[in-house]
């Protein structure tokens, strides 16, 4: 297993080092210049060419790019243009907001997704059913920002039981209790996952239970839930586990519109001020941290499945 | 010991698949079940399990008694609970019937706990005794294996120790050997007719292969088109069978004295369960039907103490090829 996870790490380094080439690349594509975002219209052509010597934009992509990746390798993430400090500290701002939004999603998305998966499989084919299933259907095609805005018009506009946007760290006055920042714009981006699940949950509970083993174990005189629990959904969880490596994803992508439509102080809205900034530095840096999110969370899928399934071999 | 009366099973679609079956099988007998693919075989004996898939098929009519228990309907948690648990099944594809992500030592164990209530060192110690009833080698560290490592054959031994686990005392085969090749065929059938002896168990040995019937049954029953339409004592079935599809089925199989000759079959197809008529659904193939065949009526008849048939015209007499 150890040789695998080295394996693994080797070619995630390559994918790495590939993401890192196209983030830099196309970063620079965007029209626009960093430098009269920072020093602003009325700047002269003598300033503008200091200012850009002096952060290094005077030499080729090349050469930039391998000064920035041999920063990074050491741990050196660049300055941010915009507010002139490291760019892990400009990220690790946003950091809490965004790790916890992302945690609570996740919670919402197994408390939801799974076990109303699990109700709608078990009454299959019954008005429950085909409630659940189209609800799930209707989330699922419904953007974010759209459940997002109609979350705030019902929960801070109409009742105001929850407030509609910023969030104020938990380190901050008002302690845990500024969690409740965080709960419409989790369940916002819950929402479309948690019925991505929902549906993959109940599809593959179906599915297990129609195999051979499922009417053995009915046949030694087990009990329903049982049967239910320890055959149907182990199996069924299988195909679940894997799509939580792709939930990810849409999440990290989800994000960055909700914490916009929420104002959260997150990385998600980071990335589209940061953009709007042309503060390459940040962008990339956050990227690149998402990318290596991203490959941590798909192995550890892998390597669960280790431990759901013994016919897998890890190799 | 079982009674089964009238057993009735209805698909969704709303055509019986299973009409009327009635059987007896009394302790240490091994009755085969024979018919063709699609003939209601498998129907019946999970009726008789309680596992009819529903909403597929549903128990229609008639009823089903262990040791004169009522237990028709019943899904078996809920036999275990009114304390007459005792019929278990082994069932047609090794490869799937078992849990892969399961040992198989855990899998014995639930089907043991629900049915001798131990846990701990018994449980294990029964486990590890089941696995060498069915002759399993090294029964101990098999207890530990998923069944991926395991072969055909071997996992059938599983499945039957599983079943053997529930404490049967009347065992349902639904074509146990089918997809096995032919060497552990005969081990596993040898291991069914010792399990039988050793333990006095009733068997349900359901089949299509006749040779399987002749060396393992004390009693067949011919099935055709979701009826029995025949039962006799083994011997009798292949000696003097009554029913024309007997007669044509046993014509069929290959005879060493008729080299060179062609093998002979039944003309046409057996009907569907949506084509079958009121009347026998054996007429439109049987040679000696006539128009009153093709009406509904036809009784059973005992052709002596033991031999039945559901024909108008039973044929006597031994089978010439």
């Amino acid at each position: 297993m150890w040789l695998y996870i080295l394996k693994r790490l080797g070619a995630a380094a390559t994918t790495l080092a590939a993401a890192s080439v196209i983030i830099f690349i196309f970063i620079h594509l965007i029209p626009g210049d960093p430098l009269y975002v920072l020093l602003g219209d009325g700047a002269t052509p003598d300033q503008v060419d200091a200012l850009r010597q002096k952060l290094g934009f005077d030499r080729s992509l090349a050469v930039q790019y391998f000064s920035w990746l041999s920063n990074v390798l050491q741990g050196d993430f660049g300055q941010s243009i915009f507010f002139q400090t490291p760019v892990l500290s400009v990220i690790g701002d946003g950091a809490e907001t965004s790790i916890l939004l992302a945690s609570i999603t996740m919670v919402w998305i197994i408390l939801l997704g799974i076990p109303v998966g699990m109700i709608a499989a078990m009454r299959h084919g019954s008005w429950t059913d085909q409630g659940l299933s189209g609800l799930a259907m209707l989330l699922a095609s419904v953007p974010t920002f759209w459940v997002g805005l109609y979350l705030i018009l019902i929960f801070a506009a109409w009742l105001g039981w929850l407030p509609s946007s910023g969030y104020p760290s938990i380190f901050d006055d008002g302690g845990l209790a500024n969690l409740q920042h965080l709960l419409l714009p989790s369940l916002a981006l819950a929402a479309p996952n948690a019925a991505l699940i929902l549906r993959l949950t109940r599809a593959s509970m179906l599915d297990v239970a129609r195999e051979d083993y499922v009417r053995t174990a009915r046949a030694k005189g087990i009990r329903p839930w049982r049967v239910v629990v320890r055959h149907i959904f182990r199996n069924a969880l299988l195909a679940v586990v894997s799509a939580f490596g792709f939930t990810l994803a849409a999440l990290i992508s989800e994000a960055v519109v909700t914490e916009t439509v929420f104002a959260l102080p997150g990385i998600g809205r980071l990335v589209v001020q940061s953009i709007l900034r042309r503060d390459y530095p940040v962008i990339q840096g956050v990227i690149l941290i998402t990318v290596v999110l991203y490959l941590g969370v798909n192995l550890c899928v892998d390597l669960s499945y280790r431990f759901l399934d013994p016919r897998v071999e890890l190799e | 010991m079982l009674s089964v009366e009238d057993v009735t099973v209805r698909l969704a679609d709303s055509f019986n698949v299973v009409s009327g079956v009635s059987m007896r099988i009394e302790r240490g007998e091994v009755v085969g079940l024979v018919g063709e693919s699609g003939c209601g075989k498998s129907m019946t004996s999970l009726a008789i399990m309680g596992l009819l898939p529903a909403p597929q098929a549903r128990l229609q009519a008639g009823s089903i008694a262990l040791d004169g228990k009522d237990i028709t309907s019943l899904p078996p948690y809920r036999r275990v609970e009114a304390g007459c648990g005792g019929v278990a099944m082994i069932f047609q594809e090794p490869m799937t019937s078992l849990n892969p992500v399961l040992t198989i030592g855990d899998q014995l164990a639930e089907a043991i706990r629900v049915h001798d209530g131990v846990s701990g060192p018994a449980l294990r110690h029964r486990a590890q005794e089941l696995l060498e009833m069915v002759r399993m080698p090294d029964a101990a560290l098999q207890l530990g294996a998923y069944p991926h490592e395991l072969s055909g054959g071997m996992r059938q031994r599983v499945v039957i120790a599983i079943a053997l686990a529930c404490r049967p005392q009347v065992l349902i085969a639904d074509e146990p050997t089918t997809a096995l090749d032919v060497t552990v065929q005969s081990q596993i059938l040898a291991l069914i007719r010792e399990l039988c002896d050793e333990l006095s168990m009733a068997v349900l040995f359901i089949t299509h292969d006749l040779g399987v019937v002749a060396q393992l049954a004390d009693r067949v029953l011919v099935m055709y088109a979701g009826r029995i339409v025949e039962s006799a004592p083994v011997g009798t079935i292949f000696r003097e069978p009554a029913h024309p599809y007997t007669r044509g089925l046993l014509a069929c199989l290959p005879n060493p004295l008729a080299r060179g000759r062609r093998l002979q079959t039944i003309v046409g197809q057996a009907p569907r369960p949506h084509e079958i008529g009121d009347g026998c659904a054996f007429a439109a193939r049987c040679a000696y039907a006539e128009d009153a065949c093709r009406s509904p009526g036809a009784d059973w008849r005992q052709v002596d103490g033991d031999h039945g048939v559901l024909c108008r015209h039973p044929q006597s007499g031994q089978l010439v090829q």
